[in-house]
């Protein structure tokens, strides 16, 4: 009795740390203290479950769960601690697709042991179903975010296909909890389906919405969890896994918010309708200006305010050190510089601050949208860096544009507007973009880090 | 209809943390800076991999001569581990960033 006493205060205090730690993540002073707190409740969870299990365990098996807790955590501290900071999104996408995996296959080594107890038999399926999901969702994810799959594939029809075969899913889940089945065969062929919904789940969609797929997924595993905790009267993985299930959709439809777009149209995709028909308001009328880095550099030289827009072709260039460095030329010639941070510039709203913070830029000189907004009509330069679609001006204009209504930074207005890009190949959402052909506007064409280390060393000549 | 009312009764307990938990994580997230989006979606992949405590009790429970159990169980335990670890490093990782804020 004491031993379960014990645990369970473990689990208690474990569950604390975990909404504490979470809405410590909330606020820039206390959010590393906050992930700490939430780290070392987990551990305490972890070791009291091994160390006051009540019940005979083979030492193998004490064995075998420090073997894999071993290799998990020397592979895990390793990929976390190496992978570049432009990888973090794909590597959250990752470390989710595990934690589903797990929670899928729970549900099919526990089904046998609970073979004529429907409730626990439903709540295995449930789990397995959503962590395979999960699991094999964010496996995609992660190859679409890492370039591997770098379009989106639609089977014709994808929506109704998907949702019949969704509904196929659940029916044949709630055939074996109801009939109390203890085939392995049907558990195993609703394991792979699953799996294989997982992919056509997330295969349509495009790229510039993983972010949101990745949270909606988050919070799917948190659901497995859950379901885990239900099975096993577990408390604390019950809370742990509903606070992530409910805290990841409300983050998910934040998200879809900084992009004006409702969670619906991510998922039933209306960027694919109309990006099989690029530039769907007709073709783009004028023609593009191309400008050397020693016009730009000029140009900036003389200029009082100049505004950096830093989009993903930053990161993927490594160009955020050399941008940093322009910076601080342009700022000891006293010339006004900022940067203006879309809020879901990059490849995950806030990946920008992340990447540009890395390289010590002031975080005084990130400005975010609602505040930057006004400040371009008194700008002389806007330095577009690796960015398109945050800029794009068909999100105002364009009604039948796949990103009509998302906000975006009103570079327009300013004076003068630079883009750098490789070439003039569509953004991430694959849609064409009219600023380019602005008057005001120049293109610098290159690699990020390339050109503008060409235009640092102008501006030092001059 | 009976069963329902059972079901309800026999898990109490469980069935007020549910809706109390829903209501604190819709709590925490109410008015998080767009900002620290990415580091929260983070740090809320790294607690949902608590999914390990299953993964051990399925461990825990299986007989030592059960080798698919005990495999299957050892890879949950495995990915679970990784899901946690990763998680939190990168999160830190990540917040390490920002605290060079004036």
């Amino acid at each position: 009795m004491e031993y379960i006493f014990s645990l369970e205060f473990i689990y208690l205090i474990a569950s604390v740390t975990y909404i504490l730690g979470l809405k410590m993540l909330g606020h820039p002073e206390t959010a590393r203290r906050g992930n700490l707190i939430a780290a070392a409740g987990m551990t305490a969870a972890i070791f009291g479950t091994i160390f006051l299990y009540q019940g005979e365990v083979a030492n193998i098996i004490y064995i075998l769960i420090a073997i894999a807790i071993l290799i998990g955590t020397v592979i895990g501290w390793m990929v976390a601690k190496k992978v570049g900071m432009t990888k973090m999104p794909e590597l959250v996408s990752l470390f989710n697709g595990m934690g589903g995996a797990s929670a899928a296959l729970i549900g099919l080594i526990e089904f046998h042991h609970y073979i004529g107890d429907q409730l626990s038999i439903l709540t295995i399926i449930a789990g397995m179903i959503i962590g395979s999901v999960s699991f094999s969702g964010s496996m995609i994810a992660w190859a679409k975010l890492n370039g591997t799959l770098n379009k989106p594939l639609r089977l014709p029809q994808y929506n109704i296909i998907n949702n019949i075969f969704l509904l196929g899913i659940i029916g044949f889940g709630a055939y074996i909890v109801f009939s109390g089945s203890d085939s392995s065969l049907f558990l195993y062929a609703l394991f792979f389906a699953a799996l294989a919904y997982g992919v056509l789940f997330v295969l349509p969609i495009g790229g510039a919405d993983m972010p949101v797929v990745i949270s909606l997924l988050n919070s799917f595993t948190g659901l497995a969890a859950a379901f885990g905790g239900f099975l096993y009267g577990n408390m604390v993985m019950l809370t742990g896994g509903i606070l992530v299930g409910s805290a990841g959709t409300i983050l998910t439809l934040a998200m879809c918010n900084a992009m004006n777009r409702p969670l619906s149209n991510v998922i039933f995709g209306a960027f694919g309708e109309s990006s099989s028909t690029p530039g769907a308001g007709g073709t783009i009328e004028g023609s593009i200006k191309e400008a050397s880095a020693s016009d730009v550099a000029i140009l900036m030289n003389y200029s009082r305010k100049v505004i950096i827009v830093p989009g993903y072709g930053l990161a993927v260039a490594q160009a955020q050190h050399i941008i940093h460095e322009l910076e601080q030329l342009l700022d000891s010639k006293g010339i006004e510089v900022k940067y203006a941070i879309h809020p879901v510039a990059g490849r995950m709203p806030g990946h920008m601050n992340v990447l540009l913070a890395e390289t010590n830029v002031d975080y005084d000189k990130l400005v975010e949208m609602e505040d930057i907004n006004p400040e371009f009509k008194s700008t002389d330069v806007v330095f577009v860096v690796g960015a398109n679609d945050v800029v794009n001006p068909a999100a105002h204009n364009d009604p039948s544009s796949p990103i009509y209504g998302m906000p975006i930074l009103d570079v327009e207005n300013a004076k003068h507007i630079i883009v750098n890009k490789r070439s003039m190949k569509p953004g991430y959402a694959g849609i064409e973009n009219e600023l380019f052909y602005n008057q005001k506007t120049s293109m610098l064409f290159g690699d990020a880090k390339a050109a503008l280390t060409k235009l640092v060393a102008e501006l030092k000549n001059m | 209809m009976t069963e329902f009312i059972d079901f309800i009764s026999n898990n109490l307990q469980m069935i007020y943390i549910v809706i109390l938990m829903i209501f604190v994580g819709v709590e925490i997230i109410g008015h998080v800076p767009a900002v620290l989006h990415t580091p929260l979606m983070s740090g809320a992949n790294a607690i949902h991999g608590v999914v390990i405590i299953g993964a051990i009790l399925v461990m825990l429970g299986a007989e030592p001569d059960n080798i698919l159990a005990l495999s299957l169980g050892f890879v949950a335990v495995l990915l679970g581990t990784l899901n946690v670890v990763g998680g939190f490093v990168v999160t830190d990782r990540m917040l390490e960033m920002f605290k060079k804020k004036k």
